[in-house]
Formats: structure tokens, sequence, C-alpha cells
């Protein structure tokens, strides 16, 4: 098993025929994504990397059958795209687009909420790096090569830090089962306690890592709830001990703005509750190896 | 993007904000000017950067007549203010605002912000006006009331009222204080703000509701469709370096160490600039190139790293996805057969085609520090910065061809 994401999963690709849509469309088929299906608005009727191309995710939904959707459309375009997602039945949408105004996604995590949550579909990102099932499918932008199959899982904001951890783990053997990236936008649609909870009923993953950074509340909630709830060992490492406050780290929501979102105290409040805190971004593999090694 | 405080009471004029009388002045003549245009007795002369605690940074001057406050205005324009918010560099001042001086019965706090916790606009209040924010929270946390905003309908006026009543403010203040601060809150969605802040809004003695001040910043992601918010910006308030990096599409931040940073990501620019001090360094700036490191990204990232006299080594960290060690390889030989980089160079390749990447900077013949792994790229730059501080201590600066 592994979470969100296998092979059987079938995916429609929304913005499929832009220049990014369409690379990562040939690159997700080759990896063995179940890519069937693709959304642009006015262009229903051609086809693009193989599978055909629908004017509507309604559409796109009953022809196809898909039950996840990939979002590579412009930002200003991007939140409304979301929301047709989840009113199409989607179950999990990955939105991969990088500027998405925060107010429009404040509705559409308010749009979202008029379905029930057994039925409601699991956002992830925006500005993301999307989900990846080593050896069984790809639902994003990351190098799939650099992911070897095994036991882990692996929940960050960063893309190339996730590349840096996973590349990490590979050299010393460690597979993993499912690596998500939630995005470093300020509103986003999964949190890092979304996806542990995931984790921690699969059972298919034996440990999880998790890579924060500054700005937000979502590690320390994300730390409340593996000291309630997680029975399965957490490392973590949480990037930005040397930005300044007050000042954006390249993500939108990168800025420590209130007590308790620099990384220091993320640390601190992650160690308290029984997270292994890496000690530094070259010892992410290393660190969960130990906790491995004192598991087994 | 923030804006200056007469540009903010403008824009929350328009949605309903009542603010006293005032004019931009950007010499001591028109300073007068404005006052006399103004009217009364006393007025305030206000130097507009972006940054709070200007008051006691001698930003603000209270002045009884034409001739004073045309002495204020020159003594302000072209001064470098410092506050706690500027950091040491300051801030100068191009411009002042001249504003009638009102006589205060009391203070209030007032602002808007867009909550992570909940995901929604919160409206925060107290009656511990004109202090900070964070030293109400801290000083007098019980004072603070808020209201959290139902995105679907938008704030309502019972919402408004409770703050009113909260307050303790005289029931006549009522209807002027729900509109101010609906208005406030239309004016925050409408223009994608990300916050708005009004410390003080005040009850004069005349019984009269103000804005004295008033602050607003806006998501950089919907500018976009707020040409109107994106002409206030004011370039002369921000970092050269960082303007010069955003114009280019770069990230850039600028921190008070000696290691400058050329990295894809925002997360791994972030943990390389940690490893950097876990290696003993201190980093120089924060920057993500994006994506693809072209030729010319990798140039432009250069420059901007070196405009900073402080920088003495560099550390370049990519970690190739979709794009390519070995493209990532060739930008940086071709970046460098361009410009004369005279600080230690590191640069650490990672990811698709490495092999070929690395390859490519050893043939180059370039003094280029190959390092393999995040942690040895930390150690080398570190290493290499030390070591060559200690041979050239006279030489300073760098050179560009």
């Amino acid at each position: 098993m592994s979470i969100l994401l296998d092979q059987t999963t079938s995916v429609i690709v929304q913005g499929i025929t832009g220049r990014i849509g369409a690379f990562h469309s040939a690159e997700m088929l080759a990896y063995g994504t179940r890519v069937v299906g693709g959304v642009t608005p006015g262009k229903g009727g051609t086809t693009q990397a193989g599978v055909p191309v629908f004017n509507t995710m309604k559409e796109a939904a009953e022809k196809t059958g898909a039950s996840a959707s990939i979002v590579f459309v412009p930002p200003p375009f991007a939140a409304d795209s979301i929301m047709e997602s989840a009113d199409a039945g989607m179950r999990l949408c990955v939105a991969i687009t990088d500027g998405i105004p925060a107010q429009d996604m404040i509705r559409v995590k308010r749009y979202m909420r008029r379905y029930r949550q057994d039925q409601r579909m699991c956002l992830i990102g925006p500005n993301c790096a999307g989900v990846i099932s080593p050896g069984k499918a790809l639902l994003g932008i990351m190098p799939g090569h650099i992911y070897r199959p095994g036991r882990v899982g692996i929940v960050g904001r960063s893309g190339t830090l996730g590349y840096e951890a996973a590349s990490q783990m590979s050299e010393l053997g460690i597979g993993v089962s499912t690596s998500v990236g939630i995005g470093g936008d300020p509103v986003n649609g999964s949190s890092f306690k979304d996806i542990l909870e995931l984790f921690e009923a699969d059972r298919d993953t034996d440990a999880v890592m998790i890579i924060g950074e500054i700005g937000g509340p979502q590690e320390a909630e994300a730390a409340v709830y593996v000291r309630d709830h997680m029975s399965k060992p957490v490392v973590a490492y949480v990037a930005g001990l040397t930005a300044p406050k007050g000042r954006r780290m390249g993500h939108a929501g990168a800025i420590i703005s209130a007590f308790g979102e620099s990384a220091d105290e993320k640390v601190g409040i992650l160690r308290e509750a029984g997270v292994t805190v890496a000690s530094s971004p070259s010892a992410l593999g290393e660190t969960v190896r130990q906790v491995l090694r004192k598991q087994a | 993007m923030d804006i200056h405080e007469y540009q903010a009471k403008v824009l929350l004029a328009d949605f309903g904000l009542p603010v006293p009388p005032g004019g931009l002045a950007y010499s001591p003549e028109q300073a007068a000017y404005r006052a006399r245009e103004i009217g009364g007795e006393k007025w305030v002369v206000k130097a507009q950067i972006h940054s709070g605690g200007r008051g006691k940074a001698g930003g603000i001057k209270l002045c009884a007549s034409e001739d004073e406050v045309s002495e204020a205005a020159e003594a302000l324009l072209g001064k470098r203010i410092v506050t706690a918010q500027t950091g040491p560099v300051g801030k100068i001042v191009h411009r002042v605002y001249v504003e009638a001086a009102v006589h205060v019965a009391r203070e209030i706090y007032l602002g808007f912000v867009l909550d992570r916790k909940t995901e929604r606009v919160m409206v925060v209040a107290s009656a511990a006006g004109g202090m900070e924010i964070e030293d109400i929270a801290h000083s007098k946390p019980d004072s603070l009331l808020r209201v959290s905003v139902e995105p679907a309908v938008g704030m309502q006026s019972f919402q408004a009222r409770e703050l009113v009543f909260g307050l303790g403010l005289d029931p006549t203040l009522m209807q002027p204080a729900v509109a101010a601060i609906l208005g406030c809150y239309r004016a925050f969605r409408d223009l994608d703000a990300t916050m708005v802040e009004i410390n003080p809004l005040v009850v004069t003695s005349e019984h009269q509701l103000l804005a004295l001040d008033a602050k607003m910043s806006f998501d950089d992601n919907a500018l976009f469709r707020r040409p109107a918010v994106a002409e206030l910006r004011d370039k002369s308030q921000e970092d050269p370096r960082e303007t010069q990096a955003a114009d280019r599409g770069l990230s850039y931040v600028g921190l008070d160490g000696n290691i400058g940073c050329i990295v894809n990501g925002a997360g791994l620019a972030m943990a390389t600039m940690d490893m950097i001090k876990h290696a003993g360094g201190e980093p120089a700036n924060f920057l993500d190139i994006g994506g693809g490191a072209s030729p010319d990204r990798v140039a432009k990232s250069f420059r901007v790293v070196l405009s900073d006299p402080k920088v003495e080594a560099i550390l370049v960290n990519i970690f190739a996805g979709i794009n390519r060690c070995d493209w990532v390889a060739e930008g940086v030989v071709q970046a460098l057969q361009k410009m004369t980089v005279d600080v230690p160079l590191v640069v650490r390749l990672a990811g698709t085609h490495v092999d070929e990447g690395r390859k490519i900077l050893a043939a180059s013949g370039l003094p280029i520090i190959r390092a393999n792994t995040l942690a040895e790229a930390a150690d080398r730059v570190v290493a290499a910065w030390r070591n060559d501080r200690s041979t050239r201590k006279n030489k300073k600066g760098t050179k560009l061809s």
C-alpha cells in the first residue's frame, strides 16, 4: 500500500495543453501513472500526450472514470479549476500552480466544506511538487528516479529540499512509501497533520519524516498530533534557522510573523512532542536510519 | 507589498474610514503650503517610510506654525530614519505627510489579518491603542477582542457592533465606528490585502472618530488583478538588491553574513543557509533561482550576489530535478566565462545526470571547488572563505567585467 496514490489511480491533467502541463503529462505517463485524460476549456475533442482532452472536468470524469486530478493552470484561474475538480467528484487533487492569491485559497477551502467530510476531495498544494508513491505512480513534478520504493513516508513543504531528503535516504538504502509535498503557501489544502493521519493508518509505512520551514502554525499542530495519536516514529527537520523575522523567504508562507513560527521554536515544540529532529539538513537520511534501527 | 501611510489613508477613506484632512509634500515649501490649505492652528508632519515605530525614531513632529511645518519638513526630508523594524540601515524619507493635529481623548487598536490557523480574516481590536500589537498581546492580552470572518458571507454588522461595545465606545459613536470597521474589512477583501492596521483609531475631544495612522500590506500574488494598488509600490523603500533581483525573476533576501548563496528552491535555499551556519559561517543572502538554472539565470544570480560588498565566498547548490545537472553545469561555466568572480566559489550539484554535470565543471578549467554532498559543500565554502580572508586581508570588494 501507500497513501493517496498508487498504480490503479486514474488521473486527469487540468491545463494539459499548456507547455508545463504537456511536459509533465508525458513525464508522469513515462513513470507509469495512469493519466487517462486532460482538460483545457475550448480544446475538447483534441488529444495531448496520447490521451483525450475535454472541455470540462465533469465531462472528463464521466468519460474516463478518473478519481484524481493535477492542476497546471495559471494562477489567475487555478482556484476555479480546483473547485471544478471538487465539484466533478475527484477524491484527490494536486495543485502544482505557484502564485495563487491567498484570498482565492480561502474561498476554495470554504467551497470544499460544502461536501460531507467522507466525500470531500483531498487537496494537496498549491505551490507544491506533488505526490509520489515510488515504483507505483507519480502525480507531480519531482524526478521519479531519486526515490526508492520502501516504508518511510515523507511530508514536506519544499520541493528541492524534499528531493535532498529522498536522495540522502536512497544513498543509505532507505525507501519511501509515499512522499507528499504540501506546498509553500500560507493557505494550503492539506496540512502536515492531515498527511500524518494517513501515514499513521497506512500498513506499509513504518516511520515518517516531516520537512517543515519557518512561518505558520502547521508544524506545531503536527507536533500535538504526533504526541497524542501517532504510534509510528517521526523524524523532522525545520528549514530557516538563520532566517530573520518578518522577511519572506521565497515561499509565500515562509515568513515569521508570530510567536512559535521561527525554526528554533518549531524545533523545540516538535522535540517536546517526542519527534526526533535532525541536527542539520545533511543529516536527514542518517537520522531516519538511526530511528529505524532503534525501532528494529 | 507594503505602502505608505498616506496611500493607505486615501484607499481606506474611499471605503468609509474617517481620516483627518492632510496632504503630501516633497519639499518644505510644499509642506507649508499644505498646512495653509488644511487650515487650523496645529499640524503634524510625518515622515513617509515603510515602517512602524516612526514616532519613537523622531519621524513625527508636532508644529504650531507654518514656519515650524516648513522646518520640520526640512529636517525630515532626505533623512535616514532607523526604527525597530527597519534594521540598522534605516529608510530614507523622500516625502512627508502634513496632517491636521487633533485633541485625542482615547486611542484604540484595530487590525485585520489573514489568520493562518483558521484560514480566515481575523479582526483584532483593543482599548490599548497606540501600542504595538505584539506589546498589547504580551502585556494586556485580556484587552484583545477577536472576530473571525466567515468567508462565504463576509463580515457582518453584528460582529462590528460586538467590537464597538466590547471596546466600551460611547453608543453615540456606534454608527460611525461600525461603518469604519466594515469599511476596512471591505478594503481588505476587495483590494487583496494581507494586513490592515489602524493604530491608533482615536476618539477626539470633540467626540469624533478618526484614524490617525493606517498601515496596509498586500498579497503579491494578487497584484496582477489590482493594478491601482500595484502602482503604489515605492521602490525607494526596498533593498535595491532585492528589487533588482525581483525584476529579474529571482527571489533574494539580503542578510548580514559573508557567504553568498545561489540555490534552486526556497526550502533548499533556507537549508543551505542553515548548513553554512552549522559549518561555522554566516550566510550573506537567501537566493532562490527557481526551477531551471539556465546560463542567463545563473549569470544574473552571480551579479546580484556579488553586488553585496560583504560577500567573500559563494556557494552554488543546485538539486536538479526535471532540469539536468549537465545543463546547470553548462550554465555555471558559461556564466563564469563572461565574468570575473574573484572570491572562492564552491559548486555542489546533485540529482539528474549528476556525473555528466561534475565532468563539465572539472573539464572547464575554471577555479571551481567541487562538492558532492550538502555537508561537504558547506564545510568547503567556509574553509575556503577563512583561508582566502587570511591571505588577502587588504584586498576588498569584487570586480565584475
